[in-house]
């Protein structure tokens, strides 16, 4: 059994966040971050290596400077790790991103009792859709919005959130989880493992590596092979200066409802 | 069956909603979906249907979707459809759009929409927009759009002509907006967020002329791959927060009567058709428990309306509703914070303000 776990890098956009003059985001004017689902995905696998002693690979597909995010997980305590990067699968939209993460995943090989994690949401992007894009890439059974997660013999049993509540499901392996941060509180890395963590595997699969595979073809990967396009970006609608009111009795009351009214805010 | 081809754009026709259902009850943002949809159909001239996968469903509840404006109902039932599994639900629908072919499939951004979207996008070879917030197929509307939505020099801009869905959805956790389309595959498929669509008014011969459309289903326990142990419902509602077109939070400042203050900011939430939100401060004190939390360890909130009762307005506060459209505060303090980001402000009690507000507004609506 393994655990293998997509991580995505992605640019802290609770700080100050840099948009262009062409409404796209300035990504190198921002501070980057492993994104906080992916987080709680590696502390639920890494629990699992805890109680069974298997190995966690962890995957991300982005630029070169990934590979700083990728060696602070493996001082956490993955076992392995996989850069995905090459020039053609720039400008994928989450359909191509799937369908090139379940190559590198296939690549990395599933067995019948792994289990995949992925975050529920990347902050960037804010889709949700990959995890459930690569699990059917893939074919096998996927769980999102996942709360907890139990492994007993190898049988999964997860708690998927729900608006007004959760469900309780067995899942069969192979399967995909997708996790929320609520999830677990991830570990540090450890000063042990800090040590360790350069002489631990690191692979890069660029096109060559993963070429072969009939999920990369130029016509589903890549900006190229994207089914969707951002055809408008724009910053939302800047607010006006605010207004304060004078006093605060009924006539204020009245008056702040009236401009309410007249702004069909109300 | 011929083989289905997402490239032949031309073959296919029509727009269909997804219309969850939970224990036999369509959910509200079915509604919401459909009424938007109904005025894509009507742009685009074509028939609008709702799908509906479940078992024994009551039929009123399928004819009341075209009070909605469902020309259609396709209602695929089977006992493994009760409750929600991604196998059987992306089977079914799968095997149901490659049959029908329609050009625009829209389903509500729940937590379970999220996950069968793309499940169908991804098994069916198109394109998927997630949790979108406007929507559009006619140029000059969308024009008038981003007019008051953007600052792009809309006049001075090249649009393409054609009826290509144009789906507008909030990214980077709402600090860009983007309109993204699916030119060469079809179904353009949507998320869209629970309740920002508006529901239009129930039309009762408009229920009486859908169509219902039994679908044969084919689908046994071995598309299966997981199993429903049980489906918990939390004791108390959790709020939906983030879906919320309106949110009225209280902070501290109801400490001197905090059932009072509680009361009054349900209250206000109902006049307005939104929910209660509360800082992190009310929350520790075990006020309000914490699915109601607003802020950076807390939920983000893009509400249309957001009125912050007796909140100081601490960074990680706005962190959570700086980006919501109208922000009106009240607070006894002329230099809190909070007044920084406010759309309006009125410095005052809220135990004396909250009411009169309430007030003015309920007469405002009762005289509309
Ligand atoms: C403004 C804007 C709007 C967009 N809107 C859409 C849209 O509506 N539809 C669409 O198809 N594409 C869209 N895209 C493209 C999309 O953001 C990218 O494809 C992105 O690489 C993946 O989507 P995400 O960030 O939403 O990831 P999510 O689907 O939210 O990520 C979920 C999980 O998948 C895993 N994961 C995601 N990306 C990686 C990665 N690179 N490496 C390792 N693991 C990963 C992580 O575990 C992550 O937590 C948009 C892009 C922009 C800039
Ligand atoms: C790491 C970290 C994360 C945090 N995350 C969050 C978060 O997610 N969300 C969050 O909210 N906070 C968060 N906080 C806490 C935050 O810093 C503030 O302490 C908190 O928001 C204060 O809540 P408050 O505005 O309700 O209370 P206070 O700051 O005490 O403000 C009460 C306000 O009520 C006013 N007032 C009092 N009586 C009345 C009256 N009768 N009528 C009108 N106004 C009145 C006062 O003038 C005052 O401005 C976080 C803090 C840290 C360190």
């Amino acid at each position: 059994m393994k655990c293998i776990v997509c991580v995505k890098q992605v640019p802290d956009t609770s700080g100050v966040v840099a948009v262009k003059e062409d409404g796209t985001m300035d990504r190198a004017a921002m501070a980057t971050i492993t994104n906080h689902d992916d987080l709680a995905a590696v502390e639920a696998a890494l629990r699992i290596k805890d109680a069974t002693g298997c190995k966690v690979v962890v995957v991300s597909m982005g630029p070169p400077p990934a590979e700083g995010m990728l060696r602070e997980l493996l001082a956490m305590g993955a076992d392995e790790a996989v850069l995905v990067s090459a020039r053609e699968f720039g400008g994928s939209d989450t359909y191509a991103t799937s369908q090139i993460l379940a190559a590198a995943i296939k690549k990395v090989g599933v067995d019948n009792d792994d289990i995949i994690f992925c975050g529920r949401q990347a902050i960037d992007g804010d889709t949700a859709q990959v995890g459930p894009q690569i699990a059917e890439k893939l074919h096998v059974p996927q769980v999102s919005y996942v709360e907890k997660v139990e492994v007993n013999n190898g049988k999964v049993t997860v708690q998927r959130q729900l608006e007004d509540g959760y469900m309780t499901i067995k899942v069969n392996t192979p399967c995909l989880l997708t996790c929320l941060k609520e999830l677990n509180e991830a570990r540090y890395m450890s000063v042990g493992g800090i040590m360790e963590c350069y002489s631990k595997p690191l692979s890069v699969f660029n096109y060559e590596t993963l070429k072969d595979d009939p999920l990369i073809d130029v016509d589903t990967i890549g900006l190229k092979g994207s089914p969707t396009n951002v055809y408008k970006s724009f910053s939302p609608p800047v607010k006006g200066a605010g207004m304060m009111m004078e006093g605060a009795d009924k006539a204020t009351v009245d008056q702040l409802v009236g401009i309410l009214n007249d702004k069909h805010i109300i | 069956m011929a083989e289905f081809n997402s490239k032949d754009t031309a073959a296919f026709k029509g727009v269909w909603v997804f219309c969850e259902q939970r224990e036999g009850v369509i959910m509200s943002t079915s509604y919401q979906l459909l009424s938007e949809g109904r005025k894509l159909a009507n742009d685009l001239g074509v028939e609008l249907a709702g799908v509906v996968l479940g078992h024994n469903v009551k039929e009123d509840y399928l004819k009341a979707l075209g009070g909605y404006g469902a020309d259609k109902v396709y209602y695929c039932d089977h006992e493994l459809l009760d409750v929600y599994t991604t196998d059987a639900y992306t089977k079914v629908i799968c095997d149901l759009v490659e049959d029908k072919k329609p050009e625009i499939f829209l389903i509500g951004a729940t937590n379970i929409g999220r996950d069968l979207g793309p499940r169908c996008a991804a098994r069916l070879h198109t394109g998927l927009t997630a949790d979108c917030t406007h929507l559009d197929v006619d140029v000059a509307k969308y024009k008038e759009f981003l007019k008051t939505t953007s600052t792009i020099d809309v006049d001075n801009t090249v649009f393409e002509e054609n009826t290509n869905l144009k789906m507008t959805r909030p990214a980077f956790g709402g600090h860009l907006m983007a309109t993204i389309i699916c030119p060469r595959f079809r179904p353009q498929m949507s998320t869209v967020r629970p309740g920002v669509m508006q529901t239009q008014p129930y039309d009762d011969a408009g229920a009486a002329k859908t169509v219902i459309e039994k679908v044969a289903v084919q689908l046994s326990k071995d598309d299966i791959n997981v199993e429903v142990v049980e489906v918990v419902k939390a004791a108390k509602q959790l709020v939906d927060l983030i879906g919320a077109d309106v949110v009225v939070t209280v902070g501290r400042g109801i400490s001197k009567d905090v059932e009072g203050g509680l009361k009054l900011a349900e209250e206000l939430a109902g006049v307005l058709g939104g929910v209660v939100g509360a800082s992190r401060a009310c929350v520790d004190a075990g006020w309000i428990t914490a699915d109601h939390q607003v802020g950076q360890t807390g939920k983000t909130v893009h509400p249309r309306i957001y009125v912050a009762l007796g909140v100081s307005g601490a960074i990680q506060h706005l962190a959570g509703m700086q980006d919501s459209e109208c922000i009106i505060a009240v607070n006894k303090n002329e230099s809190a914070p909070v007044f920084d980001v406010a759309s309006y402000g009125i410095v005052g009690d809220l135990f004396k303000v909250t009411p009169m507000l309430i007030e003015a507004i309920r007469t405002l609506k009762a005289s509309k």
